[in-house]
């Protein structure tokens, strides 16, 4: 069983900016408008220099949005984007020091590939002799050296995110926005792109801006994630955090699976005492309720064992297999505890020797205290 | 400055060169000859209190009434005609011509088009003349002894001659729509047991409606416009509106009255137009 | 399989109706006689050396070469801003006012013709070459948007954004990488309007003042019988001259679609 519990101290280091240093970006109190819709309500955040930061949510949440008004497309309605110690306001994105990839990949189809890379070069009056070396350094940087003579309308999806990223990177640019850029590859493609990625941000030292709606794609590539619903941050925190300490029942839902059990609550000294339907009472701390006292509990299904004859754990609930779909390396069982309507989720890794449960066997289900959360 | 500020201000200014070129050049002069209508001229002076003794005079002498009548009689028969011809000339396309080679029985529809009009026309003449083509063969061919005069000046040529002027532009939206039908709706109306002329009637017909409507109106309006087509192969029984639209502004001189006659006209094909969508919207619900 | 014959046969006999007078053209452009009729009396030259030497045909050419060229680039022009405007702004009266550019596409020709021709004597003007490129930049117009509003809608909005976050100027940006990309639009754009322009007639006819078109021209000799081979042989040469035009409108219309990605089926029109 994974331990289930988290040295707070841990993560502070990489959910703040290291202490003195000035943020690349600041966004405070962001309001966005258009007619009466409102697109984003007080958005604030700030930006390290050189972190990796995603911005999360489902479609329509306002990352896109709030993606464009730091790059300069959207004019915010109230608030200030600070980059770089610089007021934003009025200066157009062709003037600040970000640059784009595009969801599309926005690759020029009248250019090749080398023209698309000095496109920004060439705006910026750079002398033909200085634009060719640094075409061919940023070609590289993304492993497309030789490709500058490719006519850019026949590339694959893959080498257009790759001439995108070097077409941003050869402007050196303070902070590289990244729009869904993963989105149109295929899943094997996009897997091997979040390791370059990652690696190239390490390599370039840039701050990386990320909009996605995968989260095991900001998971995986990010320093910090915030979270978004509705134009509003749910929750800013390091993947670890978020994983472990979502701050409501939303955020959890989306981010990994969740179960959801209803529960009395009661302050008990520090924490609170629960009554879990199912599981039965136990006492937490209120490091364990991270958005304060709430009334629904929250269980992660790894955090839920199903024991062997011989096994034991701290807390011992029973119940019977209601159905299960197997994964090869795992195996997803849904357990109706007894006294229960809906089946909690349970994820197993499939180990040699392992016993095999068919639907209908009674099993006990193994869990601790520590795994519990109480969610708003 | 800001990339999105002020897009109605920005969309306004690059369409303005635009817009106040077909005001000037359309609203004005078309206000202008709705004014014209409303005044008289005694030869070349020109008397601006307001009148309405021409529309009076288009409405009340029988060649004016005659040649409106005619006009329109005309159209809807010419247009009628396209859009049969044309019909079964879309469908065949759209549903017998494989994919790959629509593009071209599109170019090969369209073609003809792009003959000279006044040759075209001409050519008609030709074909359907005393010693045209048509005559010529069947005399050839001893079917008749003296050629056929029943076939030139008349209306019925204006219908030949015109109907097959617009036949290509009536296939085009009948294609469209017809292209835009959804096959696997017939494919279940066909699972649903229904034959294939109450298919065709059922499903095909009415989503081919607001192509067929199309066809309509871009035929029409341009027929009553014509005035080519009355001259040179109407005979004296042929003519329409537009020639004599002609001859008020050139010959006759009273262009108030060439005004009045233009205006009716025109009022004539914006209802006709106007009739065709809110049928297409009514009975079909179709947007249009 | 029999109703599917017939059907086929029917439509061949429809394209024999549709392509008849076109066909006869190049017919009696070569036939050897004076008169336009059956039988044919053999091959000549003759007509297309008359051409060569008729004086004010050479006249009426070269004044509709001249109004279809100007009638081309300024109707293309204008057909740039209201298909921009349309396919990348939102602003108010939008579709009026489209609505209202488009409206010579369904307006009788003889209408915008009289109307033009009310205004410009009523203003006192002189009718000339250029009364007739007023009136055909009005009637041009809509269908150079018709295309070019393809052409700029098929243009992805990030590839602007994409040249502006780079460091281009709204300018620049419009010249490097909006223009390039609608070029095969526009130049099937002048096409289009350059060949309406060289064949229509209505309106040439009631703006025309002393100088002929060549489809007025075409007009006045249509009255006399011993013109009428030399006609078909002109038919014949503009007949060439069109397809030309439209063929290299279409390979251009269909690169552009190929660039930006569209499906290059259905027609020019």
């Amino acid at each position: 069983m994974p331990d289930t519990t988290i040295n707070p101290a841990n993560n502070a280091e990489v959910a703040q900016a290291a202490p003195g240093e000035e943020p690349i970006i600041q966004l405070s109190q962001i309001d966005k408008f258009y007619g009466d819709y409102q697109a984003l309500t007080d958005v604030s955040a700030d930006i390290a220099p050189g972190e990796f930061f995603s911005l999360l949510g489902p479609s329509g949440c306002g990352k896109t949005t709030l993606l464009r008004t730091i790059a300069g497309f959207e004019d915010v309605s109230a608030g200030t984007v600070t980059i770089a110690g610089r007021d934003m306001a009025g200066v157009p994105a062709n003037r600040r020091p970000t640059n784009m990839v595009f969801q599309s990949y926005a690759i020029f189809p009248h250019m090749t590939v080398a023209e698309n890379v000095a496109f920004g070069l060439v705006a910026r009056r750079m002398d033909k002799a200085q634009i060719a070396p640094k075409v061919d350094a940023a070609l590289t940087q993304v492993g497309l050296g030789g490709y500058g003579g490719r006519a850019s309308h026949a590339l694959s999806g893959g080498q257009r995110q790759r001439v995108a990223l070097a077409r941003a990177l050869v402007l050196q640019p303070q902070v590289l926005l990244l729009d869904e850029p993963l989105s149109a590859l295929d899943k094997k493609l996009r897997e091997q792109m979040q390791g370059e990625l990652r690696s190239l941000q390490r390599e370039v030292g840039i701050t990386f801006i990320l909009v996605t709606h995968d989260q095991e794609e900001a998971l995986t590539m990010s320093d910090r994630i915030a979270v978004m619903f509705e134009g509003r941050i749910a929750q800013l925190a390091a993947p670890q955090v978020l994983y472990r300490r979502p701050v409501n029942r939303q955020v959890a839902d989306f981010i990994g699976v969740m179960n959801f059990l209803e529960t009395t609550v009661n302050p008990a000294g520090n924490g609170y005492e629960l009554d879990i339907a199912g599981l039965g009472r136990v006492e937490i701390p209120a490091e364990q309720a991270p958005g304060g006292r709430g009334d629904l509990v929250g269980v992660r299904p790894e955090l839920l064992t199903i024991l062997g004859d011989t096994d034991d754990a701290a807390r011992v609930a029973e119940g019977a297999v209601a159905e299960l779909s197997y994964y090869g390396d795992m195996t997803y069982y849904g357990v109706r505890l007894d006294g229960m309507a809906a089946p909690v989720t349970i994820s197993m890794r499939n180990a040699a020797g392992m016993l095999e449960r068919r639907v209908g066997d009674r099993v006990r289900v193994g869990w601790s205290p520590e795994s519990v959360l109480l969610l708003r | 400055m800001n990339w999105r500020r002020s897009e109605a201000a920005q969309g306004l200014a690059l369409i303005s060169p635009t817009f106040f070129y077909a005001l000037l050049l359309l609203a004005a002069p078309l206000a202008m000859v709705v004014a014209l209508s409303f005044w008289t001229q005694d030869y070349l002076t020109l008397n601006r209190t307001p009148t309405l003794n021409n529309y009076a005079e288009a409405v009340s002498e029988e060649i004016y009434r005659t040649l409106l009548a005619r006009s329109v009689g005309l159209a809807m028969i010419v247009t009628a005609a396209t859009v049969i011809v044309a019909f079964p000339v879309a469908y065949y396309i759209s549903f017998r011509v494989p994919q790959a080679r629509k593009p071209v029985w599109i170019f090969l529809i369209t073609i003809p088009f792009w003959t000279s009009y006044l040759m075209r026309i001409f050519l008609w003449k030709v074909i359907l003349g005393y010693n045209g083509v048509i005559n010529g063969s069947l005399l050839e061919l001893g079917v008749i002894e003296t050629p056929l005069t029943w076939i030139l000046y008349n209306q019925n040529a204006v219908v030949l001659t015109l109907a097959h002027a617009w036949v290509p532009f009536a296939v085009l939206p009948i294609f469209v729509a017809l292209e835009k039908i959804d096959r696997s709706l017939l494919e279940a109306a066909e699972d649903l047991g229904e034959p294939p002329w109450r298919r065709f009637l059922r499903v095909t017909l009415p989503l081919a409606m607001p192509g067929v409507v199309a066809a309509v109106i871009i035929v029409f309006i341009p027929t009553i416009g014509d005035y080519v087509t009355p001259r040179l192969v109407g005979g004296p029984n042929g003519l329409m509106i537009s020639n004599m639209i002609e001859l008020q502004f050139k010959k006759a001189n009273n262009a108030p009255l060439g005004a009045a006659l233009a205006i009716i006209a025109m009022i004539l094909v914006t209802a006709v137009a106007l009739i065709f969508v809110w049928l297409n919207r009514k009975y079909l619900r179709q947007p249009s | 399989m029999r109703w599917g014959t017939i059907y086929t046969g029917l439509i061949l006999a429809f394209l024999v109706f549709l392509y008849a007078p076109t066909l006869l053209l190049p017919v009696f452009a070569f036939n050897d006689s004076s008169i336009v009729s059956f039988p044919l009396r053999g091959f000549t030259w003759n007509w297309f050396t008359m051409l060569w030497q008729t004086e004010a045909l050479h006249v009426a050419a070269r004044n509709s070469f001249l109004i279809a060229l100007t009638t081309a680039i300024l109707s293309t022009a204008l057909g740039i801003l209201a298909a921009r405007a349309g396919a990348r702004y939102r602003f108010p009266l939008q579709r009026p006012i489209l609505g209202f550019i488009m409206l010579p596409m369904v307006l009788p020709e003889i209408i915008v013709g009289v109307s033009l021709l009310v205004v410009i004597v009523q203003l006192g003007f002189e009718l000339s070459l250029w009364t007739i490129v007023l009136g055909h930049v009005l009637i041009c117009t809509p269908f150079c948007i018709a295309i070019l509003n393809s052409a700029f809608q098929g243009l992805d909005r990030s590839l602007e954004e994409a040249a502006y976050d780079l460091g281009e100027s709204r300018l620049r940006t419009f010249w490097r990488v909006t223009i390039p990309l609608v070029m095969p639009g526009i130049i099937s754009s002048m096409l289009i309007a350059f060949t309406i322009s060289l064949d229509e007639f209505i309106i040439a006819f009631f703006l025309a003042g002393t100088e002929p078109t060549l489809p007025v021209y075409i007009w006045g000799q249509l009255r006399f019988p011993a013109r009428l081979p030399s006609l078909m042989a002109l038919g014949t040469i503009l007949l060439v001259v069109s397809l030309l035009l439209l063929g290299i409108a279409e390979y251009f219309r269909r690169r552009g679609a190929r660039r930006t990605g569209q499906t290059t089926s259905g027609g020019l029109i």
